[in-house]
């Protein structure tokens, strides 16, 4: 039984590759890294320095440049039948290219797994995480995504062999026509270890300085409700919640945030939240493990001044 | 153009679902259902492209139990042409679904297929993918903004730390994403016309698939609830508590 791991690129190996690693560790077995793009090498020599990965599978060709899910899956389908689990990150790549190979397999595909209980039982949410369900797999192949907030990634070892793959094809259904990159001084917010959030609270797109300020301080990112969104505060992809981004991090402050349902289905497994809100009774603050009732614009920038 | 939007019934949104207590599944009894807000979301997209003269026919389909057709006449009060509802009261995994919607697409030959990127109760955001792979077609997933073009259609997809635009072929198969539009609300008048708009009901059997079983949901808990909070009196305290109790920062 071996387990095969899609690396997942920046340029560069990610850093979430290591935790998919350390989740195809808990299953067990020997861990191949398939890693596709164009000019890969210090990419699958990275790979092949994580823990546990025992072979990296490098298919180097310029149809693998931009991670195109036609493309990719023809060639996770070439590879995959000699494996009993395939494993990708649940990021914009692994969630786009995944789906994909496992009905060419005709496989089923478990989503966004956040705990393995065996080799072929899995833990992961549903219901925006209101729910959480124990699924057995009784496909041949186990085809699924890991949310990488649950796992912790490898460490380093000596590294493995590297060996050339190919196998499927140009499928010449998608081409790739540009890429623009959100410049931003500020972590991604799916990624961060911070996230500072406005609600309607706020009160105008100006007042998310306040909000951007502290975030900075923090080195964190910035988030908002959909409250904050439909009011035109921010743009939203900045949106936190059921129907936005679900985030993860290790701190998460609230403010001006009273925490609806689909507010908290983005941000309750963060590790500490703290809630800043002048009403007592908001929800939010029942989730909080820090809570402070007062006025955002004063404390907000005592906040940031104390934590500079 | 002719276009099949697959649409999904599902527990409002703004509903927090309870777990049964034997665990056998999230208590679904008397609970508010919905249309998926992201299925809104392609309804909504391939309404505008007809609305543009780009589409000739918007066709919502939907897989699911009788009370599923409520949805199916929402969709048309937004303003899909006619509907199809593949009855069955079983919970299907998204590669029956992608199976079933592959059998539709075969039957109605649509150059364009546009789904939500996820349902909120299932969460797996794998049906469009499916689909596009059983079609053997191009697919466009988390589209935030698509073009039609001649042969072709342009399309900015949301992806980890920016915008890709790719041009994929027809037939393509396009999943949205929250960004693509704000849906509209059915008026009244439209509410009341689409009623009578077509509804075509079919059965998993005459559309000649046969569905496997792939998984079997051993148990469904409840989240491990947060430990209560404390309320602190100023910001020295927060501060305080952040870096020597909890020492996030």
């Amino acid at each position: 039984m071996a387990i095969l791991v899609i690396a997942e690129l920046d340029g560069q190996l990610k850093a979430d590759t290591a935790k998919v690693v350390q989740a195809a560790q808990a299953i067990g077995g020997d861990v191949h890294l398939l890693v596709a793009g164009q000019q890969v090498a210090d990419a699958a020599q990275a790979g092949a320095a994580l823990a546990g990965v025992t072979q990296v599978l490098v298919a180097d060709d310029a149809r693998f440049e931009h991670g195109l899910a036609e493309n990719l899956a023809d060639l996770i389908v070439s590879l995959g039948r000699d494996y009993s689990h395939i494993l990708a990150a649940a990021s914009a790549q692994g969630k786009d290219a995944l789906p994909r190979a496992a009905a060419l397999l005709d496989v089923s595909m478990l989503s966004d797994v956040v705990a393995v209980e065996s080799a072929d039982t899995f833990i992961r949410p549903i219901y925006a995480g209101n729910a959480m369900a124990t699924v057995q797999s009784l496909d041949a192949i186990k085809v699924m995504t890991i949310r990488t907030a649950a796992f912790d990634a490898v460490g380093e070892q000596a590294a493995a062999p590297v060996v050339a793959a190919s196998g499927g094809a140009d499928t010449g259904l998608t081409q790739f026509v540009g890429l623009e990159r959100i410049e931003s001084e500020r972590p991604e917010l799916g990624a961060a270890r911070v996230v500072v959030s406005g609600g309607r609270g706020v009160g105008s797109g100006e007042n998310f300085a306040l909000i951007e300020a502290l975030a900075d301080t923090l080195g964190g990112a910035v988030g908002a409700s959909r409250a904050a969104v439909d009011a035109g505060f921010v743009p939203n992809d900045y949106q936190v919640g059921q129907t936005g981004k679900i985030v993860a991090p290790e701190l998460y402050v609230a403010v001006g945030i009273s925490g609806a349902i689909q507010h908290l289905a983005g941000m309750k497994d963060s590790k500490v939240i703290v809630a800043i809100n002048k009403d007592p009774e908001a929800p939010i603050f029942q989730v909080a493990d820090y809570g402070l009732e007062a006025d955002l614009f004063e404390v907000l920038p005592q906040l940031t001044a104390q934590l500079a | 153009m002719k276009i099949l939007v697959p649409v999904k019934r599902v527990v409002d949104a703004n509903v927090k679902v309870r777990v049964k207590a034997d665990e056998s599944a999230v208590e679904l009894a008397n609970l508010k259902m919905a249309l998926n807000p992201f299925c809104e979301i392609a309804v909504e997209e391939a309404v505008r492209l007809k609305e543009q003269g780009k589409a000739t026919e918007v066709v919502v389909v939907t897989i699911g139990p009788k009370a599923a057709q409520e949805q199916l006449r929402t969709a048309m009060a937004l303003g899909a042409d006619r509907a199809i509802h593949v009855e069955t009261d079983e919970e299907l995994v998204p590669l029956s679904i992608a199976k079933l919607l592959n059998a539709v697409v075969q039957k109605e030959q649509p150059e364009l297929v546009l789904l939500g990127k996820q349902s909120i109760d299932g969460d797996n955001n794998q049906t469009g993918q499916m689909l596009a792979a059983l079609m053997g077609a191009a697919q466009a997933t988390f589209a935030s903004k698509l073009e039609v073009s001649d042969g072709g259609v342009q399309v900015v997809r949301e992806i980890d730390g920016g915008l890709q635009t790719v041009q994929v072929k027809l037939p393509a198969v396009i999943t949205a994403d929250l960004r693509l539009n704000e849906p509209r609300y059915a008026s009244l008048p439209n509410i009341m016309k689409a009623k009578r708009k077509p509804l075509d009901t079919l059965s998993v059997e005459a559309l000649g698939v046969t569905l496997g079983q792939h998984q079997k949901v051993l148990k469904v808990s409840a989240p491990s609830e947060r430990k209560a909070g404390v309320m602190v009196g100023s910001v020295e305290e927060l501060v305080d508590k952040l870096k020597n109790e909890a020492k996030v920062v």
